[in-house]
């Protein structure tokens, strides 16, 4: 699904922010990201979704081999990942059916069938009845789940969640999280990068350990294992 | 492209006109400014190149005789007029003839001039219409015609043919053309700035959908049509505005004008004859310069 092959990326200014990362994350997997802040988790996941090019080394994501993307095929790339950050990132002025119906819109799926779709995800992460919503008349969790659900509406194989439950209350980010786990039973590979200890050890997956843009620890079931 | 995206591209196109609202009044009245100067100087030239046309058509002599001429003096002058060589056909114009024509170049307006006068009370004298082989040989007939004319007999009241005004108009209207184009030019040029300018503020307002739209995998194409349409729009409907505004006004002058310019025997085009031809022009250069702007502005401002 995703494979990384002696992945460098050093950035204009000279600093190294990934010095040689090799790593395979298979179908289905749910991947915890953890390490410093600045040691390269960031890097790490624009990588997956063609937001940046390696300097060295080879990416393959769904097959398609990132570095030697053409320009042209990138949204055709992008509509097989779902991007979560921890600042939702939604569109102030639109409704939450709205935010999610748009994702649909961009690829240019039929009317009908965006109807569908957006009304059965929302129910999926439980707004459905607050579809008429705009973003600043909902909670932070429910804000989040509005951008899950834009995330897995196009139906993409893998989702890259960027610290989703930095901005939550820990009730809160453990909803978030069944939710993501949810999808991920679903048959969605998930990869997250996060600085909950908390969540991480009490729900156990793979973790891969990024210090100082190398791979310092990759376990399965493993732990946060950073004091802070 | 399916057609309910196109709706969208166009929606999303209003939308922003509407949003921008200031800009768009400031490039819709540019794009206004420069082709109504642009179809002021199309009729200007429309009407220039119609008058030449009829003057050169009519480049022939017109002799009026003296009034109260017996008809056996105007045989014989038609016999010695005619007798020219460069002359190549003659015609008499009487001037019951002649009123009847004045009568229908002056329109409804110039009735009221004309009024009183009849076949018994009419102030016109005859006249002869004369032809010559080659207009270059006008000149020198009316030269001849007039030397018909001696101290003691002068049967020939005056002579007139319109060479030299068909060159003059041809000179002004060159004038005309080049002053024109070049200010056409300019202003369109600003027009085009303005567009590019209200585009961008467009694509600055809208950064944030602009990224989401790329993180979902809207193409790059689809990111850019309502750019595109918001161009094309500002163009269509300053242009619209402006055609309406001129071809009202047109009218409007055709119909105030028709008696003045009548009396000069001059015949403005008409509406029928040339609304087509500005409206095409004016809406097709508005059009053009919406997407001109359009383009820039997304090459320039939208790293897609």
């Amino acid at each position: 699904m995703i494979e990384m092959q002696d992945v460098w990326k050093t950035y204009a200014k000279g600093a190294h922010a990934l010095r040689g990362i090799s790593v395979i994350i298979d179908r289905n997997e749910f991947v915890y990201l953890v390490g410093p802040s600045g040691a390269g988790k960031s890097t790490f996941m624009k990588l997956i979704y063609r937001e940046e090019v390696p300097t060295k080394g080879q990416i393959s994501v769904n097959g398609f081999n990132i570095g030697k993307l053409k320009p042209r095929k990138i949204p055709f790339v992008r509509r097989n990942i779902g991007v979560i950050f921890q600042d939702f990132r939604l569109l102030p002025q639109l409704t939450a059916y709205e935010n999610v119906a748009f994702a649909m819109e961009v690829v240019e799926a039929p009317r009908r069938i965006i109807k569908k779709r957006t009304m059965e995800v929302l129910e999926l992460v439980g707004l459905r009845y607050k579809h008429g919503s705009l973003p600043a008349h909902l909670s932070g969790g429910e804000q989040q789940r509005v951008a899950i659900a834009r995330a897995i509406v196009n139906n993409p194989a893998v989702i890259v969640a960027d610290e989703p439950t930095g901005n939550l209350d820990p009730e809160t980010s453990w909803g978030i999280m069944s939710l993501l786990e949810e999808i991920n039973f679903r048959g969605t590979t998930i990869v997250m990068a996060t600085h909950n200890r908390e969540i991480v050890n009490r729900l156990r997956k793979r973790v891969i350990a990024i210090e100082d843009g190398l791979i310092a620890r990759d376990e399965a079931r493993g732990e946060y294992g950073y004091e802070i | 492209m399916r057609f309910s995206t196109l709706l969208r591209h166009i929606r999303e196109g209003f939308k922003s006109l509407l949003r921008n609202g200031w800009m768009t009044f400031a490039s819709v009245s540019s794009i206004c400014i420069s082709l109504f100067i642009l179809g002021v100087f199309l009729f200007l030239a429309l009407n220039v190149n119609s008058l030449a046309d009829q003057i050169k058509s009519t480049v022939q002599v017109r002799a009026f005789l003296q009034l109260n001429m017996e008809q056996t003096e105007i045989d014989a002058l038609r016999n010695r007029i005619g007798s020219i060589e460069e002359v190549s056909s003659i015609t008499f114009v009487s001037k019951e003839e002649g009123l009847e024509l004045l009568r229908e170049s002056l329109g409804e307006d110039g009735q009221g001039l004309l009024e009183g006068f009849d076949e018994v009370n009419n102030p016109l004298p005859d006249a002869f219409n004369i032809e010559a082989v080659d207009p270059e040989l006008v000149p020198e007939i009316a030269r001849k015609i007039e030397a018909i004319n001696t101290p003691d007999e002068q049967p020939i009241y005056s002579v007139k043919y319109g060479q030299g005004t068909v060159e003059s108009l041809f000179k002004v209207m060159e004038t005309v053309r080049w002053f024109g184009l070049g200010l056409v030019g300019l202003l369109a040029l600003t027009a085009m700035f303005l567009i590019a300018n209200t585009i961008k503020t467009t694509i600055i307002a809208r950064r944030r959908e602009i990224g989401i739209m790329k993180l979902v995998g809207a193409t790059n194409t689809f990111i850019r049509w309502p750019f595109f349409i918001e161009g094309v729009l500002i163009g269509l409907i300053g242009s619209g505005i402006t055609t309406g505004i001129l071809i009202a006004g047109y009218a409007q002058l055709v119909k105030v004008s028709q008696f003045e310019l009548g009396l000069m025997m001059i015949r403005l085009v008409t509406l029928q004859e040339s609304w087509l031809i500005v409206a095409v022009l004016l809406i097709t250069m508005g059009t053009l310069i919406g997407v001109w702007g359009s383009t820039i502005s997304i090459r320039k401002y939208l790293k897609v």
